[in-house]
């Protein structure tokens, strides 16, 4: 029996160990690894930070990167200043059918790909879109109206395309506040500000944790939105590591600015954790 | 705020006005997409130009629809042949995973236990360029060794297929991690009793009990991979995927042909969410 649970054990443990060796720690060593690698003839390579000096001495990449962070944590701040009441709403005063009906319906533009969430808003917001000949139809503006191409365009698109990563779990944790709880709070002389802030937020912090992590996530990880939506000045991190890669062929710059983005990533969500006191299992797990 | 506690009229007014238009710009984006997939036009703008089928079933220029559009199906193809097969790997995978969290207490436990979150919070881009060098490296190695061109390894389909599992894998393990935690373990005890050796009682008590988890990870994993982008825009060879395919074309300037694929998606997808939802109920 004991060599039976060892064999079971070594069976089970093989496919994590292989998928996480082979598919995540290995390359991103590698990765790292190439970063520091400086070419300095054909085929002739040395191991210095050149990349990295590159990174920091270029102001058009240093200041993408900041402009990528700190746009990122607006449309964290932004989805969860929306997703809060919405998911308030959801789970303690919808009842019954209305509650699951209002639930699904916020779970289902997430069922189609961003690419098709993108379109209709470039449908909406262009030039020639559905908002400009409203405005137009309706008088208000004299012209063609564009709203596209720019960074509140761009923050539209972003804070859409990651609601429904807020709304779940601050609907989750919410659900689990019991109604109780919050009419002490107002037996107790608690006016409506100070029960959202001494027992509603304090018991949804899992949920905000959660959901802020993702949310931050996805934004700062993304292409497609700032690509499509955003204009020219609107440029994204993610953008400067595509072009290294595909377009220029620098993949030791590229590599350099991979590793960037997943320090400021890592460094912001530990930072969250410890804000709030949470750990990466319990918010995620 | 609760309906427990009374409030003043204006206040339930403002919040129920919030929550329409919060539904309001849910729908909007979603809503338009479809319509225009109907426009009588060159373009998905206004003003409309009647009603058409033609973006689906149009065989002739410029209306060209998706039914007769050769490029479009073959990567709805190459999608859910990826699809496909992240699914079942990340489902494999995902289950193993499982029962070793699930069933073993081992040193290193709860380091393999965040390591394997981790795909969780890396950018889907820096997964992907991680893999192509990794794996570029390897190919390089095997050409240098012994002249052997692994093509495999350079970007294309196999490598799509590897990028995506990587972070697919992480999800389907919690989904069937949730529904195998609260499984009474009892029940295999009992079957054991009964004769029945360790791999059939997993096989005829356990297995059976996972399965809605199972089915729903597999959905997910699947949806997940459809409509996945950014890792699999670096990984990609000469066969798009359909929102490779889809992005290319947009770029380009779209026509309404886009539309109707769209629209075909969000009906293909919401079947899927439903034939799930149906599963879980069981």
């Amino acid at each position: 029996m004991q060599a039976h649970a060892r064999l079971g054990f070594i069976l089970l443990l093989t496919p994590l160990l292989l998928w996480l060796s082979l598919l995540i720690i290995i390359p991103h060593i590698d990765m790292a690894l190439l970063s520091l690698r400086e070419r300095v003839g054909v085929a002739q390579y040395e191991t210095s930070p050149a990349n990295y000096l590159t990174f920091f001495g270029e102001p058009l990449y240093l200041r993408t990167f900041m402009r990528t962070a700190v746009m990122s944590i607006l449309a964290t701040a932004i989805t969860l200043l929306i997703a809060f009441p919405v998911s308030f709403y959801i789970a303690k005063i919808a009842r019954g059918r209305v509650q699951s009906a209002l639930f699904l319906l916020c779970l289902v533009p997430f069922w189609v790909s961003e690419l098709v969430r993108t379109f209709g808003w470039m449908i909406l917001l262009r030039e020639t879109g559905v908002i400009s000949s409203l405005l137009q139809y309706l008088g208000i503006a004299s012209g063609p109206v564009e709203m596209l191409y720019n960074d509140a365009a761009m923050m539209v698109g972003l804070v859409y395309t990651s609601m429904l990563f807020m709304v779940v779990p601050l609907v989750t944790t919410l659900q689990s506040l019991d109604d109780a709880v919050i009419e002490a709070g107002y037996d107790l002389g608690g006016s409506g500000p100070s029960v959202l802030r001494e027992i509603i937020i304090p018991h949804a912090t899992p949920g905000i944790v959660a959901g802020s992590i993702v949310v931050f996530m996805l934004s700062l990880g993304n292409y497609l939105t700032p690509t499509m939506l955003g204009g020219k000045d609107s440029l994204w991190f993610t953008q400067l590591i595509y072009s290294q890669f595909i377009v220029r062929f620098n993949w030791e710059l590229g590599a350099a600015f991979g590793f960037m983005l997943l320090i400021l990533s890592s460094v912001i969500v530990w930072a969250m954790l410890r804000l709030t006191g949470q750990t990466l299992e319990k918010t995620m797990g | 705020m609760i309906p427990s506690m009374p409030q003043p009229r204006a206040y339930r007014l403002i919040y129920t006005g919030y929550i329409v238009a919060f539904f309001v710009y849910l729908a909007l984006p979603l809503t338009v997409v479809a319509v225009f997939a109907f426009n009588d036009s060159q373009f998905p703008s206004l003003p409309w130009q009647g009603f058409t089928w033609n973006w689906f079933f149009g065989d002739t220029r410029p209306q060209i629809g998706v039914f007769h559009e050769r490029p479009i199906l073959r990567a709805i193809g190459t999608s859910a042949f990826v699809g496909i097969a992240v699914s079942a790997l990340s489902l494999a995978v995902g289950t193993t995973n499982a029962f070793l969290f699930n069933r073993y207490q081992f040193r290193g436990r709860g380091l393999l236990y965040v390591l394997m979150l981790l795909p969780l919070v890396i950018p889907g881009i820096v997964l992907g360029i991680s893999i192509l060098v990794f794996s570029s490296r390897v190919a390089n190695i095997a050409w240098d060794a012994a002249q052997w061109d692994v093509t495999a390894l350079r970007p294309g389909l196999m490598l799509v297929i590897l990028g995506q599992f990587s972070f697919i894998t992480t999800i389907a393990t919690l989904v069937i991690s949730a529904r195998l935690q609260k499984f009474d373990r009892t029940l295999e005890e009992a079957a054991l009793n009964l004769g029945a050796d360790r791999l059939t009682a997993i096989r005829t008590i356990t297995i059976p009990y996972l399965m809605p988890a199972m089915i729903g990870a597999f959905v997910v994993a699947f949806l997940m991979s459809f409509e996945n982008f950014n890792t699999t825009l670096m990984l990609v060879g000469s066969d798009a995927p359909l929102t490779i395919a889809m992005f290319d074309r947009l770029k380009e300037g779209s026509t309404p042909l886009l539309n109707a694929v769209s629209l075909l998606l969000m009906l293909g997808s919401s079947l899927l969410a439903l034939v799930m939802i149906a599963f879980q109920r069981k």
